[in-house]
């Protein structure tokens, strides 16, 4: 179900707790699942749990109770953007209308074309670089004004 | 001190640290065989308290670990920094994480633990991946794994990120969340030192308090307790967001003046009054400016000032700022983040929020005020992790503090700001029925 370089990846995560500690890997598999395939349906999530020898139920609690996992199928990039206090006081929040306006959606919507997802994501931890976005999840966006949006969401396009 | 020196973009290299001092206090202590009770008195003349939010002093959290129990004991380093407002630590493990690693390493010999995670905040992955590179710089260089550096010392540090929980920078939270659940905190006692991580001995410190530890062990503990003051050793990050010109983090003496902090940051943003700080990261009860101004950035004097000094996390707001606005997206945070494990919390954070929501929508009612603060009452001590009275404080503060401006609100169905002002602020665009 998964690509042996994500097993590989898995077998990595797993190397850094005691052997029967297996479970403790199930927040890096889960990651590295969803890198591989987008979202995490019910059994990609299974499939994990059996990797990791634990039961479906208890990978399911992880992947449900964590944010940043994606249990129903996102765009090809997800854009979270934080509207949290500190940055809401420095532009966060028209930076979000702003991302809203130009994809034509509003939060947790995708456009028509699966290209663009637009979440609303709380503290990041990067208050003093207000406006903050991430992408997919992994990439942090720092002092979004208008014009770094533009060209952000231009970039994106062509991937 | 842990940022000094590191403004360029190769300064968390092992090299460049090592260039900088580094790894030089742990290599004394491996060659002159440092006893551990040594490391702890060190660490208790310094008087550093812990730099994630609670203020708990190191050396004696430390003495805790049960040094002479035979089996597995376990370290912990706590950068799952999201509280709004706070951002230290990602800066330090962005331009200084050998720091982290060799005050983790001096920790793990210090409580006789042979293994140790780094559980760093799921938004900041680039960070997480930045620290394995530096993880495997150090197993390289043998400063960590079997026989350290030859001195029959072994110790293990590992990276384990999290993916979108504030709840796990609970430290029990944290714990659960290394062992692949969901970041539950746990009833306490036991507490970690005597049942943790996989239900071994385990101590829990913030990234800031295990970057220190190098400094300490060099310049000796009394030198760093006197950079500070009294019962307020050392220096601290504090990093500052809102309507500031230059936010960021700033490395200072615990003591400083606020307004020094505030001038080192630029200064008010377009040259406006100050009106209200978050001193100590979201939780901490707000302190109107006039009252901030008068205060030093120390434990002391914060909480003096009716706050906490928290993580350092200094949110400045000034007069273009609607209290009811800023409150409705802090109180909405904890609705978000509240894990749902007790009731008083899981429901009281949803009415916290839908009651400032409809005041901040002009459909408050007349006894709302007094509904927040029985609600607050209802949850604060009534739940096994502090999350429920992070979410309370600020809510009873800003009531307390800006009382006037809720009631008119609720009244008048707008804000006493005008629109056009807070958009000139902060370019949060409020429709003028508000």
């Amino acid at each position: 179900m998964l690509s042996q370089e994500s097993l590989q990846q898995i077998d990595r995560e797993i190397a850094k707790y005691p052997p029967d500690q297996k479970q403790s890997a199930v927040m890096a598999a889960l990651r590295i699942a969803q890198v591989e395939k987008g979202w995490l349906p019910k059994e990609l999530i299974e499939f994990v749990a059996r990797y990791l020898e634990m039961p479906p139920i208890a990978a399911y609690e992880v992947a449900s109770f964590y944010n940043m996992y994606d249990l129903e199928p996102v765009g090809r990039h997800k854009i979270t953007v934080c509207t949290n206090l500190p940055c809401a006081l420095s532009g966060g929040v028209h930076a979000a209308e702003y991302v809203k306006q130009k994809l034509g959606i509003d939060f947790n919507e995708t456009t028509p074309d699966g290209k663009f997802t637009l979440k609303e994501g709380e503290c990041m931890g990067a208050c003093g670089d207000a406006p903050v976005l991430l992408v997919n999840n992994h990439q942090m966006c720092s002092w979004m004004t208008t014009e770094k949006i533009d060209q952000m969401l231009a970039d994106l396009d062509k991937k | 001190m842990i940022l000094a020196g590191c403004d360029g973009d190769r300064t968390w290299r092992l090299q460049d640290y090592v260039a900088r001092g580094g790894y030089s206090a742990l290599k004394k202590i491996l060659a002159e065989k440092t006893p551990q009770d040594a490391i702890i008195a060190e660490l208790k003349t310094s008087v550093l308290r812990g730099r994630g939010g609670a203020g708990f002093p190191t050396g004696l959290k430390w003495s805790f670990m049960p040094r002479a129990f035979p089996g597995d004991k376990y370290l912990a380093c706590n950068s799952d920094e999201g509280e709004p407002g706070t951002f230290k630590d990602r800066d330090i493990l962005r331009y200084n994480p050998h720091s982290v690693i060799e005050g983790m390493i001096i920790a793990a010999y210090a409580m006789g633990a042979a293994r140790g995670y780094n559980y760093i905040h799921g938004e900041i992955f680039e960070v997480y991946s930045r620290f394995e590179e530096a993880l495997a710089e150090a197993r390289a260089a043998g400063l960590l794994g079997q026989n350290i550096l030859g001195s029959g010392f072994s110790f293990e540090l590992f990276a384990h990120h999290g993916y979108g929980a504030y709840i796990c920078g609970e430290e029990t939270a944290l714990l659960e969340s290394i062992e692949g659940k969901k970041g539950q905190p746990r009833f306490k006692p036991p507490f970690p030192a005597s049942y943790g991580l996989y239900g071994k001995p385990t101590t829990i410190n913030n990234t800031e308090t295990f970057a220190s530890v190098p400094f300490i062990m060099n310049m000796g503990g009394e030198a760093f307790l006197n950079l500070g003051k009294p019962n307020n050793g050392g220096m601290k990050l504090f990093s500052i967001s809102g309507h500031v010109n230059r936010p960021g983090n700033y490395e200072i003496p615990l003591g400083t003046p606020f307004s020094e902090l505030l001038e080192m940051a630029g200064g008010m943003r377009g040259g406006r009054k100050l009106k209200a700080v978050i001193p100590g990261g979201s939780s901490s009860p707000v302190v109107p400016g006039n009252i901030m101004m008068d205060c030093t950035m120390d434990y002391d004097s914060i909480s003096k000032a009716g706050s906490m000094l928290g993580s350092g996390a200094v949110i400045v707001m000034d007069e273009t700022t609607c209290m009811v606005k800023a409150l409705e997206r802090l109180s909405y945070f904890y609705f978000e983040e509240s894990c749902g494990q007790c009731t008083p919390c899981r429901e009281g954070t949803g009415w916290l929020y839908r009651v400032v929501h409809r005041i901040e929508n002009g459909l408050g009612r007349a006894d709302d005020l007094e509904l927040l603060n029985s609600v607050t009452t209802n949850i604060m001590g009534r739940t096994i992790c502090a999350l429920g009275d992070a979410a309370s404080m600020p809510v009873q503060s800003f009531i307390k503090h800006f009382g006037a401006e809720f009631e008119y609100h609720i009244e008048n169905k707008k804000c006493l700001v005008p629109p056009e002002v807070q958009y000139a602020g902060s370019q949060i665009y409020v429709s003028p029925s508000c």
